[in-house]
């Protein structure tokens, strides 16, 4: 009954017209892509894709030690997709993001420290503890924040990017959703908008394939890409996996936007390493082990990565690892803060209910 | 409590008699002259200028570029207006009945209302979302309802339900400039009711009640339309000398209870009129603030007219029922002082 993926044969599937949206690695040549990555280009994607690797890791950790208030949903698997797509984008543009949104926010910017600041509910963090993990927003770095509504943040992006336009900023707006949103009506409201207008929004389709614990083949009909096509919206569907891939092809279709030819919809194929959310632990009822392996040692976005920098001698495994061994202490310095730091006041409780 | 008023008083020296649906129509033409961030979204707000005329002419003098007819997608525009208002705007989303909140109690609940707050106070969200209230049109279950209860029910929101041109005017220029999100209730039956505005310029702060009938035997706590239902059975009550005092507290949030208990505690009895539902309505929320402030003062129970727990029903034999009137309120108020 498990699909079980292999990304050369394509897949097992109820409707085989969904196979582009599977594992099988879509036709899009890499080469150029690959080749207009500078050194320094890819060292600091591989930063950045590990930092959030192991931001999820310690959070993991925490959330094992009690250390961690409520459920943390981890983005691990699907790092190439934030660090593509942001590294693609200005500082000044705007990005929403969803439950399983750390990657998003980190990768646009955000500092460790008031990261887990906020994952702990302290007064240093993002949101003043107000938020914790799924409502991250930080105005400095155009994170229009986190959002626990499935699909709920379609309508903010493009309000943004309206906003943009109006303003005459040209700013562009990023809505990271996963394909669990593609069942939300909002989103298609959006979509229409936003192509009648041509507002510089890009609606990122993150589909690691399981709505929660629901295989989304269940519960999707016909093909993504066709959704956002039927609006007249610039559509691709691309290796999620591929940091390279995502960012070229992000770089394309923001300019797109920015140059005013309108919203554009990138399907990414990716996958959810861990659960749902951190204490989903036992998944075999919804999707078999051997599948998840194959994702973690064919598929890994970071392994990719650091495969490539070493096949085109871009860095060897000693500077990979002392990148990494910098990372961790970074890590350790930001979570240790975040353990140290103070609760928010108790009288903050009604504060910031009204501006 | 403010008396009724320095406002007003200053207000005739130069005021015209317009009607409510031209008030709010002057209101959105300052504040977008006055702010060319505030721009309106909504179905048939442009040329048609909504099917109540409301919005007639604004889009000849600021065009549709800031006059923006919008798809049939009450979700998608309401999230429009959250998304603009955070990064810089100033949106008034038009919502063409109170009913079509329903389309948008994601946007307004889940976002606008809450992400101040998620945010710790970051991020803010300034939009008002104009919508209609009110029974009696002949409109039938899903385009006669009064649901500003829902969402004065959200810690994030603000509400108001005017009552007259002069404080529709008013008040929409203050919720334009507020920095939360304001959903604006227009009682759809009362937009060619006149009343005196003054040419002027002039703002009404969100969260204070007006005296719109000085009284001492009962207070008639009222919104929107119920201030005229209640204005009628206090001329009816007079005749029968039954002196009864009038509170409008033209938002529901924030409400003013100061001037609610004030007046109770002079006339010692309260009727809450109110044509949202009865049950869990507003009416219970004012009763409830009465009962805790004024409970030492009070001569009777505090009693409720809501609109009748029914969807609201098509034929006038039916739907005059469901909505609270001067005979209904004034009958009350003679019992309740014991005539």
């Amino acid at each position: 009954m498990f699909a079980v993926p292999s990304y050369d044969t394509g897949l097992e599937t109820r409707n085989p017209r969904l196979i582009v949206a599977s594992m099988a690695r879509p036709k899009q040549s890499r080469t150029k892509a690959a080749s207009a990555l500078s050194r320094d280009q890819a060292l600091h994607f591989y930063r950045q894709m590990l930092k959030v690797r192991l931001f999820e890791e310690q959070v993991n950790q925490l959330y094992l030690g009690a250390k961690m208030p409520g459920l943390a949903h981890l983005y691990i698997g699907q790092e190439a997709v934030a660090v593509g797509v942001c590294e693609a984008l200005r500082r000044d543009d705007y990005i929403t993001s969803t439950h399983r949104g750390h990657g998003h926010c980190l990768a646009k910017g955000a500092s460790l420290d008031k990261m887990f600041a906020e994952l702990l509910g302290k007064a240093p963090g993002y949101c003043r503890g107000k938020g914790g993990s799924m409502h991250i927003a930080d105005q400095d770095t155009g994170n229009l924040g986190a959002n626990a509504i499935v699909g709920g943040s379609a309508g903010i992006a493009t309000g943004a990017a309206m906003s943009a336009k109006m303003r005459g900023s040209d700013q562009v707006a990023v809505c990271f959703f996963g394909e669990g949103a593609l069942g939300q009506g909002l989103l298609y409201e959006e979509m229409n908008m936003a192509s009648l207008w041509k507002l510089p929004v890009i609606y990122v389709c993150e589909n690691n394939q399981y709505n929660e614990y629901t295989s989304y083949r269940e519960t999707t009909a016909g093909e993504v890409a066709a959704r956002a096509e039927a609006f007249g919206i610039h559509t691709e569907t691309i290796d999620g996996q591929d940091v390279q891939v995502v960012h070229a092809k992000s770089l394309a279709i923001v300019e797109r936007a920015r140059s005013g030819e309108g919203p554009a919809f990138l399907q990414c194929n990716t996958y959810r390493f861990h659960g749902h959310h951190v204490g989903d632990i036992d998944r075999s009822y919804y999707r078999a082990k051997k599948e998840e392996e194959e994702w973690k040692s064919r598929r890994d976005p970071v392994k990719l990565l650091a495969e490539w920098l070493q096949k085109s001698e871009m860095a060897d495994r000693k500077l990979l690892d002392q990148i990494e061994a910098e990372i961790a202490t970074h890590i350790k310095e930001s979570v240790d803060f975040a353990l140290n730091a103070p609760y928010p006041d108790p009288i903050e409780v009604n504060q910031h209910v009204y501006a | 409590m403010k008396a009724p008023t320095q406002a007003t008083t200053s207000a005739q020296k130069a005021s015209r008699e317009i009607t409510f649906a031209q008030a709010i129509n002057e209101a959105l033409a300052e504040e977008m002259r006055r702010d060319p961030r505030v721009f309106i979204i909504g179905e048939d707000v442009a040329e048609a200028g909504t099917p109540f005329k409301v919005l007639s002419g604004l889009v000849k003098e600021f065009g549709t570029k800031r006059v923006i007819d919008s798809p049939i997608s009450e979700a998608g525009i309401a999230g429009i207006g959250v998304g603009a208002a955070m990064t810089g705007m100033r949106p008034v989303v038009d919502i063409m009945f109170g009913d079509f909140i329903t389309l948008t109690m994601d946007q307004l609940v889940n976002q606008a209302a809450k992400i101040h707050y998620m945010s710790g106070g970051k991020l803010k969200v300034p939009m008002v979302l104009r919508t209609t209230l009110g029974a009696t049109r002949r409109s039938a279950a899903q385009h006669s309802q009064s649901l500003h209860a829902w969402l004065s029910h959200i810690p994030g929101l603000k509400v108001a339900v005017p009552s007259t041109p002069y404080d529709a005017k008013g008040l929409l220029k203050s919720a334009i400039r507020d920095d939360n999100p304001v959903v604006f209730f227009e009682d759809k039956m009362m937009y060619q009711l006149k009343g005196s505005v003054p040419a002027g310029e002039y703002t009404i702060p969100l969260g204070v009640a007006d005296v719109k009938r000085v009284g001492n035997d009962i207070t008639l706590v009222a919104t929107s339309s119920m201030v005229h239902v209640a204005l009628a059975a206090a001329e009816a009550l007079q005749g029968a000398g039954v002196s009864a005092e009038i509170i409008d507290v033209r938002t529901t949030v924030p409400l003013d209870k100061e001037a609610i208990i004030e007046s109770v505690k002079k006339t010692t009895r309260a009727i809450v009129v109110d044509e949202g539902y009865e049950r869990y309505g507003v009416t219970a929320e004012i009763a409830s603030v009465i009962a805790d402030g004024a409970f030492y003062y009070l001569d009777a129970p505090v009693k409720r007219l809501g609109a009748m727990d029914v969807p609201v029903p098509f034929s006038p034999v039916l739907e005059d029922q469901t909505v609270p009137t001067a005979e209904t309120v004034a009958a009350l108020a003679m019992k309740l002082c014991g005539r």
